[in-house]
């Protein structure tokens, strides 16, 4: 697999770790009222069928963490992007 | 002296007549010359027996002539290079070349374990399962150890390879695969359009089944035009030509794994040469040209050595000059294959009978006859092999049901051809039926890839160039050349008629459908019979196609015949996954130059040249190499380790601890950075303090401990533990890019850059002060513990100095530019030898660290909350941080979760065992009486016994108790009193002198 890092280019798998799912939020609160919000941040994943946003580290390069959009059933990565909006 | 080549022919052949090369198998000397093949030097020499199969031991001979041989496997080589299971077929022979065959006692020609095949009624499909069943303990003692004896290939060396591999990256557009004439065509257009072209051809030679065949093209005879092309496309200054590779495998993003026999063709690779080199190719688009592969007929005893593939047949007439046979009859249901009898005849070769199993008559074979002057019998088929050891001839069953024996002493069968789809599966794609070609031509593709020649099941010359030429076109046209249109070069399509006549029904003897693994038509009914009916079950429950082979020749075999026995159309019964690599690859070539001390890179501490000069003892710490201990002359480590605590209890010594993560954490808000990654906090941290820091998970649980200083307002400097330095680093970038992109913060790793000492011991301070500049005041008053700043050393040399403590004595950490490292080492021991410095290790750091109850890697195992560690009151309840909400949950602060102890033995010769479980006094050792474990143990020689630190549930609460510390293990089971985990100083007064 290769992964087109917006700074560095196009780059071998190697050299990125993977995070996980770029879609959940941290949430902003801690009131026990919030403890659900905690437990599906922290531990529940969806798997899709499909397309998944990613986070990545380009761990052996410039290591800007990456939201990488995959597929999940072929590999096929459509979009590479900072997961800081202004690096 | 080499024996005489009696069945090479007088002239013809890509061979170096003018030279020979001798070369040994099973002992014999016999001989070859430079371009043959081990197969074709044995054929040469008349060797038709050259192996024994797998399960039963059947005599074996060659069958094919490339990669997809399941028969002719050899140890090459001898000693620490001998390779087992290598194919004869594409050895390519060098001056003393040594080989032997396999799977034979005690000789080829007389094995005793043939007597296999006497029992073979019983060794069906599913034998192993069904009968080695009871009693179970006797599988792995008796069963499965006699079973490997008997069954198996060749045996690996016993010794290291000495040899080296290596591993290499390569780029272009367009990779063609394969150098046959469709491979040729498509490089020839791909890298005149100016496009990066490599193209791979597993043979020494290019050419393909032009090798093999007396094709012209452009009226001359086709290796006329494959020189021309290999002489262009090595002037083209993009195009590059790999020989003796494979492609082997097909990755995500136009990656190809590819195998490079750099020096298999000679005995011992030169100096610095490897042996093998595993490419990995990217590659814009590729066009995949790897021909097709020819499936033998099944019928009774088609294993017998002297039964050939036809294509095979051709290839050592005509591209070794070697007869396979002095009296040979075709047995075929295409008109490709008759055209053999036309160049056995040319060689010389008397051909008895072309029988063609097609219902009606064929023109073009019937025409091939004429020519060889041999009969041609239409509709008729093979019902029995005559010889045991080599063929001595056929009983033919004609049309009419009459059965003729005839004598000969080579087959040539052929049940048409199948296209080597197999990496266009790699991804998941899906081969699909082809009912004209009676074979699985490739479906859906791998992106980037197109598919030219017989791989496509274009099988005729023209359509192979033809179709070569486009898809190498187009693929540059993809990567944004502009091929210019060539002229194709003139050839004809041969007549490659065939009608699938998979199997002779009927016929006498074993009908082998996977050669390699000795699978039958038998196993397939009995496999189908027994509810086998998908080919990935038969696969799986008759090991058809599970060999090294991974049945190149038999799969297609195995579902015609398993469609045939279920009563399926043959294109339904669909097949199994190819999956890499396509033909084996040594675990050596994978593993490169990652062995042994090489496996990964070692880090090594600044001091460690000096370390070395002292003999210290090194040990693998993450990524680093550490000093242990180091040593006095004479000294067991015990005593090294016992003399270097105490040297740091009673006077002082150093430590190189450069290996922590040092991590530089600069910007306006970085205080609030570390506050919200820190459990504690730091925002509030006076400039020049440091502080111990705690960091958890988002779930909770401790992810790391260090110290983190404030050298300015906006600059804090941060230490982590050496395992865990890549991953702190990594996790703090992803809170500050993803979680809080609006503070301004920035960090980098600085762990590279500074060399760190920690000089340990109640004359920590004396020896100090010979090395710090004397403006630097290092009284307690103007630098107490935990101060830090910054200081020059040994005369103006730019320093950081920390009054931080692990072994809980006065103590300093000084850091220096790591280029200054090693001479920093030398200046400490120099300025603390009045003082009785010594040098002390990570055995001895261990050991002072568990006495003062530090908890380190045996504690912060990714499984413990800060409240586990007794450090519970260090978590803030004032500000969010990674990690606030979840380690909060009542669970996680539960008093019955095992916490941090000291252990010492009540018996104070005891030893204790890392690892070893704590149960209640007087309880049985079970997994309810489970309370906890022992985390880290040393022999203290500042109290001169053994203690440890441990996991225990409501451990604070149970000081005084005495507990059962059971290890299974290794057989101990001592009683071990609990107390505080600190067992020095602990009121911590000597730190703070």
């Amino acid at each position: 697999m290769r992964i087109r890092c917006p700074y560095c280019g196009e780059r071998a798998l190697e050299e990125f770790t993977y995070r996980g799912d770029a879609t959940v939020t941290r949430p902003g609160s801690l009131e026990p009222q919030a403890t659900g919000a905690w437990v599906d941040y922290v531990y529940l994943r969806d798997n899709p069928d499909g397309h998944h946003r990613e986070h990545w580290h380009h761990s052996a390069g410039c290591h800007a963490w990456l939201v990488v959009t995959r597929d999940m059933r072929t590999h096929e990565i459509l979009a590479v992007e900072f997961a800081r909006k202004e690096p | 002296m080499a024996s005489a080549q009696g069945k090479r022919l007088a002239s013809g052949g890509l061979i170096d007549r003018t030279r020979t090369l001798p070369f040994t198998f099973d002992g014999e000397t016999l001989s070859g010359h430079p371009g043959d093949t081990l197969a074709s030097a044995l054929l040469a020499s008349g060797k038709t027996l050259v192996g024994r199969s797998f399960k039963y031991h059947r005599p074996r001979g060659i069958l094919t002539a490339g990669c997809e041989e399941p028969n002719a496997l050899v140890e090459l080589r001898n000693g620490a290079r001998r390779e087992p299971n290598t194919r004869a077929t594409t050895i390519e022979l060098y001056d003393g070349l040594d080989a032997a065959s396999q799977n034979r006692w005690p000789s080829l020609k007389l094995d005793l374990l043939a007597a296999n095949q006497l029992f073979s009624p019983i060794f069906g499909a599913g034998f192993y399962y069904k009968t080695f069943m009871w009693p179970a303990s006797f599988w792995e003692k008796v069963y499965e150890p006699a079973i490997r004896r008997a069954a198996g290939l060749g045996r690996a060396a016993e010794a290291p390879d000495p040899d080296h591999y290596e591993k290499a990256n390569a780029f272009c557009d367009v990779l063609v695969t394969g150098a046959g004439a469709s491979g040729l065509a498509a490089a020839l257009a791909a890298a005149r359009s100016g496009s990066r072209v490599i193209l791979c051809e597993e043979d020494f030679r290019l050419g393909g089944r032009l090798l093999a065949e007396r094709d012209e093209i452009d009226g001359r005879p086709a290796m006329d035009w494959v020189k021309a092309a290999e002489a262009e496309l090595e002037a083209l200054p993009d195009c590059r030509i790999m020989r003796r590779i494979s492609v082997v495998g097909v990755y995500d993003g136009g990656t190809y794994a590819a195998l490079e026999r750099v020096n298999d063709h000679v005995p011992v690779p030169p100096a610095h040469e490897p042996r093998q080199r595993l490419w990995r190719i990217v590659a814009k688009r590729a066009v995949l040209c790897a021909g097709a592969i020819e499936r033998p007929v099944v019928f009774g005893d088609n294993d017998r050595p002297g039964i050939m593939l036809a294509g095979a047949v051709r290839t050592y007439l005509n591209r070794f000059g070697v007869a396979p046979g002095n009296r040979a009859v075709i047995f075929a249901d295409n008109d490709d294959a008759f055209r053999t009898a036309v160049d056995l005849v040319g060689a010389g070769v008397e051909v008895a009978a072309l029988i063609d199993a097609r219902k009606g008559s064929s023109a073009s074979a019937q025409a091939a006859a004429e020519k060889a002057n041999a009969r041609y019998l239409a509709g008729a088929v093979i019902k029995r092999v005559r010889g045991g050891q080599a063929v001595k001839g056929v009983e033919i069953r004609d049309q009419s049901g009459k059965i003729e024996r005839l004598d000969c002493d080579l087959i040539a069968m052929s049940g048409g051809w199948s296209p080597t789809v197999h990496l266009t599966t790699h991804l998941n794609g899906k081969p699909k039926w082809d009912e004209g070609l009676a074979a699985l031509v490739p479906g859906s593709l791998p992106p980037g890839m197109s598919v030219a020649g017989a791989a496509l099941g274009q099988f005729g010359l023209a359509s192979c160039l033809a179709s070569g030429q486009a898809a190498g076109a187009e693929a540059a046209r993809a990567c944004g050349f502009t091929p210019s249109i060539q002229a194709l070069p003139a050839a004809s399509d041969e007549n490659t008629a065939a009608s699938a006549v998979w199997q002779v029904a009927g016929g006498k003897g074993k009908a082998f459908v996977d050669f390699q693994n000795d699978v039958t038509v038998s196993d397939v009914k009995l496999a189908a019979r027994e509810g086998f009916r998908i080919p990935e079950h038969l696969k799986r429950y008759t090991t058809l196609g599970m060999a090294t082979d991974q049945g190149k020749t038999a799969n297609a075999n195995g579902a015609a015949v398993l469609a045939g026995v279920t009563g399926r159309y043959v294109g339904a019964v669909g097949t199994t996954t190819f999956r890499p690599p396509f033909t084996p690859v040594a675990i050596a070539a994978f593993a490169g130059h990652h062995r042994g001390q090489d496996f990964r890179p070692a880090r090594l501490a600044p001091s460690h040249g000096w370390a070395e000069e002292q003999g210290a003892y090194f040990v693998e710490t993450g990524p680093w190499l550490r000093a242990l201990y180091y040593p006095w002359e004479g000294e067991e480590p015990q005593a090294t380790v016992n003399r270097e605590v105490a040297t740091v209890r009673t006077n002082v010594g150093v430590c190189d601890v450069s290996t922590l993560g040092k991590i530089d954490v600069q910007g306006k808000d970085a205080g609030v950075f570390l506050d919200r990654v820190y459990a504690n906090t730091f925002s509030s941290l006076p400039v020049g303090r440091a502080r111990y820091g705690l960091m958890l998970r988002e779930d909770g649980f401790v992810l790391d401990d260090g110290t983190t200083a404030r050298l300015k307002d906006d600059h804090y400097f941060m230490t982590t533990t050496t395992a865990n330095a890549v991953r702190v680093m990594q996790h703090l970038e992803f809170c500050q890019q993803c979680l809080w992109p609006e503070l301004g913060v920035q960090m980098v790793s600085v762990t590279e850059q500074w060399a760190q000492f920690a000089v340990a011991g109640p004359r920590a301070r004396d020896v100090l002060q010979g090395v710090v500049d004397p403006a630097h005041d290092l009284s307690n008053a103007a630098f107490p513990y935990l101060a830090a700043g910054d200081v020059t050393v040994c005369g103006g040399t730019p320093a950081r100095l920390f009054r931080l403590s692990f072994s809980g004595e006065l103590a300093y950490e000084v850091a220096v530019p790591a280029r200054f490292g090693e001479t920093m080492m030398r200046a400490i021991l120099e300025a603390g030898a009045p003082y009785g410095i010594a040098p002390y290790g990570t055995e001895a750091l261990g050991v002072l660290r568990i006495e003062k109850g530090h908890p380190a890697g045996g504690e912060l195992n990714g499984q413990t909350t800060a409240h586990d560690l007794g450090l519970g009151k260090l978590v803030s309840t004032k500000k969010d941080f990674i990690g606030r909400f979840m380690a909060a949950r009542p669970a996680l602060t539960d008093p019955a979760r095992p916490s941090l102890v000291g252990l010492r033995p009540v018996d104070r010769e005891d030893r204790l065992r890392a690892g070893a479980h704590l149960i209640p006094r007087g309880e049985d050792a079970t997994a309810k009486n489970d309370q906890g474990y022992v985390t880290s143990i040393a022999f203290s020689p500042s109290l001169g016994h053994w203690l440890g630190l441990g996991l225990l549930s409501r451990g604070p609460e149970r000081h005084g108790e005495i507990v059962r510390a059971y290890d299974p293990l290794r057989g101990d089971d001592v009683l071990v009193e609990v107390c505080p985990p600190c067992f020095i100083d602990s009121a911590g007064e000597r730190l703070r002198v």
